[in-house]
């Protein structure tokens, strides 16, 4: 979370010699710093209402336990729900999760970036037209999109229609994780866009040309200014497009079949159908943690290419 | 006689329907800093970039060292920039900005070590090779892109206003440097600027472009003693620009019928522009004694301007206003403001330009 709050933070190590200039810095700095705090209150409260509150929630019940008729007893703490998080069967839901959203965000980071290239380097006004272009999915809700995936992708669906035409077979995709894996990229794919063109958007093309002046072709100029200076949208990007797809719900839901949950499904299945809470919440906290982490860890390395 | 390093035969650039560049002939010659000097807009750095390689010319041909370059690309010139926003690559250190040229030339990479420092300490950055570029100051980035360029020996430095971004101080300075740099290296300079005093204090010629042609190159003197056109008197120094009407080889006659000795090549009726520099007038008394052979005018001080080391006069004689400019030294005489006086000047000092 970024601390709004601490704007003037430079001026004590100053050591200025003055003790009143001293004690004027800091009592300026104490009210810039609440002046902050006032502007930030709205996004904290809203944080603390809507995240911190029920996620501490989910965490306080992962330790709880469930009962015979699958009600969850808020005593008894044990780590049971963490234990069972070593199943074999979660370690399979997990993988396949963890692949699909690898999958997922290489395709878009391949899909994405010769387009949001393209559009940083067009006009202006182009430019503009081509964001709109990016950004009219949005405008149609999403449950909306991923069933029209699903009419699309239909044994009897236009896709698989246009193959027969052309003596081809019918095409089975609709539930399977390619099925899941098209809906993905689909639905992600502007999360990569945006931070990619705003990346290339910002880049000097003065060092290009400097480059290409210092003897480099085409090809190994974009791979030693272009690509390690895009590097923070590179970041951002798969960060936007990973978390939402290890933990995707709908798109599953509606386009993969019954032999391919993921963590999502699984999660979900735990809180509805099986009414096991205790293990719901054990399962969303450990997938929130390893995200965390694996978010720090990335934005770590990338801050270090760039 | 030295050889030519750059040669432009009938250079132009269309963008679209916009003409940058107007068929240039030009000929830099090997160890020469020639500047281009215009305004903003008049084609000057199109036509450095067009030698760089960033642009390709819609006509005519670009040669380095005889070798037509016209279409080739960037790496496959043996030509380095000076950009004007210096251009330092952000991620990398001082020591692989300037080492980048010669890793991509593959020059093995204990020669480009040595190359790198002797490079850095030419511009007396050595201490700083491990630091990132926006770790220095504005002068010193300067440095790095130059020492980035130099490193690689480019039979041509091309230099795009690299000094416009820093402050006048360092501005005069670094032309010093730049200059003293130049004979130390050998390699030849192109220098495009739209700063005069840059041009005239740096350069062994000039080249004056407007809107995309080339009006005149010479040395720097010649350029400012005997400007070929309206503009580039006027574009060069200070100058007065008196109209005037050619009466025969050795005589025009200024507004109010005046007429003063210059030498003309021009018909006889031609309308021309006589251009005069502020410092080549004196101020005489009326009852005074004129050298022979000097043109005269008489006029009235409408304005008198301190400057310290100069005095500047606003003369209102019949052929217009004139700006002159006085030394201020024991012995010269000062005028007040509504005196009477007589403006002598010279007819070397005068060129008489058609517009």
């Amino acid at each position: 979370m970024a601390s709004v709050g601490d704007g003037g933070g430079e001026g004590l190590s100053e050591a200025p010699t003055q003790r009143d200039r001293d004690a004027l810095e800091r009592s300026a700095e104490r009210a810039d710093s609440k002046r902050g705090l006032l502007v930030a209150l709205p996004a904290y409260a809203y944080l603390a209402l809507f995240f911190a509150i029920p996620f501490a929630i989910v965490f306080v019940y992962s330790f709880a336990t469930r009962s015979r008729t699958g009600r969850t007893v808020l005593e008894d703490w044990n780590f049971d729900s963490y234990a069972r998080l070593g199943d074999p069967i979660v370690r399979e839901i997990a993988l396949r999760s963890l692949t699909l959203a690898v999958i997922t965000t290489v395709i878009c980071l391949l899909a994405s970036y010769p387009f949001a290239y393209y559009i940083a380097t067009r006009r202006p006004a182009i430019r503009n037209l081509l964001l709109v272009l990016v950004m009219i999915p949005f405008w149609s809700n999403f449950l909306v999109r991923t069933y029209a995936w699903r009419v699309l992708l239909g044994n009897s669906g236009p896709i698989s229609q246009i193959s027969q035409f052309f003596g081809g077979e019918e095409v089975r995709v609709l539930f399977t994780n390619t099925a899941v894996l098209i809906g993905l990229v689909y639905g992600y794919l502007p999360f990569m866009v945006l931070p990619l063109y705003a990346a290339l958007e910002r880049m000097d093309w003065n060092l290009v040309e400097a480059a290409r002046d210092l003897y480099a072709s085409g090809w190994t100029a974009f791979r030693r200014i272009t690509l390690p200076l895009s590097m923070p949208g590179v970041v951002a990007g798969s960060i936007l497009v990973f978390i939402p797809s290890l933990g995707a719900y709908v798109t599953p839901a509606l386009l993969g079949g019954a032999r391919t949950t993921l963590l999502g499904d699984y999660i979900v299945g735990q809180f509805l159908s099986a009414r096991n809470w205790p293990y719901g919440s054990a399962l969303s906290v450990t997938v929130m943690v390893v995200m965390l982490i694996a978010a720090i860890a990335y934005f770590r390395a990338g801050a270090k290419t760039a | 006689m030295t050889d030519t390093a750059v040669s432009l035969q009938g250079v132009s650039k269309r963008f679209g329907e916009v003409v940058a560049v107007a068929g240039i002939d030009l000929d830099v010659a090997d160890g020469e800093f020639f500047s281009l000097l215009g305004p903003s807009g008049c084609g000057k750095t199109t036509t450095l970039r067009m030698i760089a390689g960033f642009e390709f010319p819609t006509a005519g041909s670009i040669r380095i060292h005889g070798a037509e370059v016209g279409l080739e690309p960037p790496n496959r010139r043996p030509v380095n920039t000076v950009f004007q926003s210096y251009a330092l690559f952000p991620h990398m250190t001082v020591a692989e900005n300037v080492g980048f040229g010669l890793q991509m030339k593959r020059v093995a990479s204990n020669d480009i070590g040595d190359r790198v420092t002797r490079a850095l300490d030419m511009v007396q950055l050595g201490h700083r090779s491990e630091a990132k570029p926006s770790q220095l100051s504005g002068g010193q980035q300067q440095r790095v892109a130059l020492a980035r360029a130099l490193v690689n020996e480019p039979e041509v430095l091309l230099l795009d206003e690299p000094l416009g971004a820093l402050d006048l101080k360092l501005r005069q300075a670094m032309q010093v440097e730049l200059k003293e740099l130049q004979e130390r290296v050998g390699i030849t300079f192109i220098y495009v600027t739209h700063d005069q005093e840059e041009a005239l204090t740096m350069s062994d010629r000039i080249g004056v472009m407007s809107a995309g042609k080339l009006l005149q190159v010479g040395e720097p003197e010649n350029i400012y003693e005997h400007p070929t056109s309206r503009f580039v008197a006027d574009f060069i120094g200070e100058i007065n620009l008196l109209p005037a009407t050619v009466i025969d080889s050795g005589t025009v006659a200024l507004l109010g019928g005046h007429q003063v000795g210059a030498s003309t090549g021009a018909e006889p009726g031609t309308e021309v522009t006589v251009a005069i520099r502020p410092e080549r007038f004196e101020l005489y008394d009326l009852d005074e004694a004129i050298p022979d052979g000097s043109n005269r005018i008489e006029g009235t001080v409408a304005r008198r301007t301190y400057y310290g080391d100069v005095f500047y006069y606003d003369v209102d004689t019949p052929a217009g206003r004139i700006e002159a400019k006085e030394e201020n030294r024991p012995g010269v005489e000062h005028y007040e403001h509504g005196e009477r006086v007589i403006v002598v000047w010279h007819q070397s000092a005068m060129a008489v330009v058609k517009d």
